[in-house]
């Protein structure tokens, strides 16, 4: 299966979401770089509101992330609970 | 007694729906094709416009909400950078050539992104792709605007950034990335989207700005790093719909399909060459490296696009062609290209200069194959003429590429020491070409090509001097004559980094930033 990535800058209100998706994808390699994180993962990768509700202790909209994101890479599907990642072969 | 309920809200889903399909209509006293006139001249068949949707499913409200927080974000930051002489905290003033290069090459091509995305939206019958389209064009005019403002703290201290939409229109080796983006809008809607919104944004993005924005953070660039990542946060959404694009156009038609593959072709391979500035940016130009422009071809293409063309298989999408070609090009690439500049810096907005022995020994650890045996030589042997007083300029001009407009410098794939050439004889004329794919290009659609503005033929034909100068008097300087068409001052803005009044103004302002004089 081909790697799907997804990057992030660092700072404060990515720290718990990142804790989240390393949580909900226990294959997925974190890379840190100057001033951003690349998780990488083996055809697939969730990131799911339930489990940075429940770090961050308050509600959250997934579409938040718009604000932090750098870059991915694989199909992408979002919804109100999770925004998924994947490639198909 | 009232009971106060929350309001149900709508779901993700049928809010998209609702702010995107809900919003549309169909024409009655029209018909669809005066409506939307370039639908069907490039041979592509769509069925069904209801299957596009965005996967992130933004809407236009949720979409200004995001959109302002950004900008916040940023503004405070660039204001804090200027309140705090930030760019003084740069490695050293080499680095702020890499920001005239990026003001005055990929600027101004954001807002003929912004343009472009504008005119695809709109020639669209789908609502879906529109509302996508808007929200790229408006996120193109974002990055120019706040490109030109972070910059603008630079252009208060150092040279070259000036005029740079001027320059931008007229210096000769930015034909090159305006050429690039001149041909995308000027094809059809469906072209401009696999060739930007798909080639570019999705294939090639992350070559320029990761390598720009981390190159920023690593080199102490606080205002660029931010608006970088702003830019970037964008990006992510951009991409999304690049790809898509392409899933819907294949899906829709099994005709599309040759079609989108010759577009994936000859994008890939435009959107590469342009590149090349990228490439000498990030193993010359960065006084702290982030990584090589092999490393990152390595990984951004080769390995992220790989999996890409991967999936794509399903639809009968292969790899580029080219993809084999650039892979023998890797470890010339950027090296060809500075050592080109390093020739023609009394023509350019920038300054150069011969890198130092750590940097040399950088260059032999990146570039195993090539460095020591080919440029090693060369660029010991520029330093030590510059150590003489003999610093060369060339003041002869190159013969260019039609298609992509770079000189022809690039060698021979797989034969480093012979420079490649290429040419067609079209209605009359003699074409010349850097590349088998650049030739390919032309060759499919020679009547485009032939119109290109290329700068080296325009300065012979007269047509960039400042208005009144007489070429035929005695004693003529034409690089004079055309450096004040470009607007540069000669002996300010370019020729070596060790003579420039960068460098002495840095090294004299950093010196009061750190003593008590």
């Amino acid at each position: 299966m081909s790697t799907v990535f997804l990057a992030l800058q660092t700072n404060e209100e990515t720290r718990p979401i990142i804790e989240a998706i390393l949580q909900d994808n226990p294959g997925a390699v974190c890379d840190e770089q100057p001033a951003m994180v690349k998780i990488n993962a083996d055809g697939r990768l969730v990131v799911r509101r339930e489990t940075i509700e429940e770090i961050i202790g308050r509600a959250y909209d997934l579409q938040e992330l718009q604000v932090n994101m750098i870059t991915m890479s694989g199909n992408l599907d979002q919804t109100d609970d999770e925004i998924t990642l994947f490639w198909k072969s | 007694m009232d009971m106060q309920v929350a309001k149900k809200k709508l779901g993700l889903k049928e809010r998209y729906a609702v702010m995107t399909r809900g919003l549309d209509w169909t024409p009655s006293y029209q018909k669809m094709e005066d409506i939307y006139p370039y639908m069907a001249y490039e041979g592509i068949k769509i069925h069904d416009w209801d299957k596009w949707e965005d996967p992130f499913r933004l809407t236009m409200d949720s979409y200004w909400k995001y959109q302002a927080e950004k900008e916040r974000k940023l503004y405070a930051i660039i204001d804090a950078f200027a309140q705090n002489n930030g760019h003084l905290n740069v490695t050293d003033a080499r680095y702020i050539n890499t920001l005239k290069l990026f003001i005055s090459g990929i600027s101004p091509l954001e807002y003929v992104a912004h343009r472009g995305f504008a005119h695809a939206g709109r020639a669209f019958p789908g609502a879906g792709p529109r509302v996508a389209c808007l929200m790229q064009s408006l996120d193109e005019i974002r990055h120019a605007q706040t490109q030109v403002h972070a910059i603008s703290n630079y252009n208060k201290y150092y040279n070259g950034m000036h005029d740079f939409h001027h320059m931008h229109d007229r210096v000769w080796f930015l034909s090159v990335p305006k050429s690039f983006f001149d041909d995308a809008i000027t094809a059809g809607p469906f072209e401009f989207m696999v060739s930007i919104g798909f080639s570019f944004e999705y294939v090639l993005t992350n070559l320029l700005f990761v390598p720009f924005v981390s190159g920023a953070a690593y080199n102490g660039d606080m205002g660029t790093m931010t608006f970088g990542f702003s830019a970037q946060s964008d990006e992510a959404r951009h991409m999304t719909l690049g790809l898509e694009v392409i899933k819907f156009i294949l899906e829709q038609d099994p005709a599309n399909v040759p079609i989108v593959q010759r577009w994936i072709d000859k994008w890939t391979w435009r959107g590469y060459r342009v590149l090349t500035l990228v490439a000498m940016m990030m193993d010359y130009m960065l006084p702290k490296r982030t990584m090589s422009w092999k490393e990152a071809w390595e990984v951004y293409f080769e390995e992220n696009g790989g999996a890409l063309f991967k999936d794509l298989a399903r639809y009968g999408i292969t790899m580029p062609k080219c993809a084999e070609q650039i892979a023998l090009e890797k470890d010339h690439l950027s090296h060809q290209a500075w050592s080109t500049f390093y020739n023609y810096a009394a023509a350019a907005n920038f300054h150069t200069w011969m890198p130092d022995e750590d940097e040399m020994t950088w260059l032999s650890s990146k570039y195993p194959e090539s460095f020591d045996k080919l440029y090693r030589p060369r660029y010991e042997f520029w330093r030590e003429q510059a150590a003489k007083g003999n610093r060369f300029y060339s003041k002869t001009l190159p013969m260019l590429c039609q298609t992509c407009q770079i000189p022809m410098v690039f060698t021979e794939p797989g034969e480093p020491t012979k420079i490649c050439y290429r040419e067609v004889d079209y209605k009359g004329d003699k074409y010349h070409f850097c590349s088998d794919p650049c030739k390919q290009i032309f060759e499919h659609e020679p009547e485009k090509y032939i119109q290109a503005w290329l700068p080296v033929q325009q300065i012979y034909q007269g047509n960039c001097f400042p208005e009144g100068t007489d070429p035929t008097v005695e004693g003529f300087d034409a690089l004079a004559a055309v450096l004040k068409y470009y607007n540069l001052e000669n002996g300010r803005d370019n020729l070596d980094f060790d003579i420039s009044e960068d460098k002495k103004n840095f090294a004299e302002w950093r010196g009061q930033a750190t003593k008590n004089i």
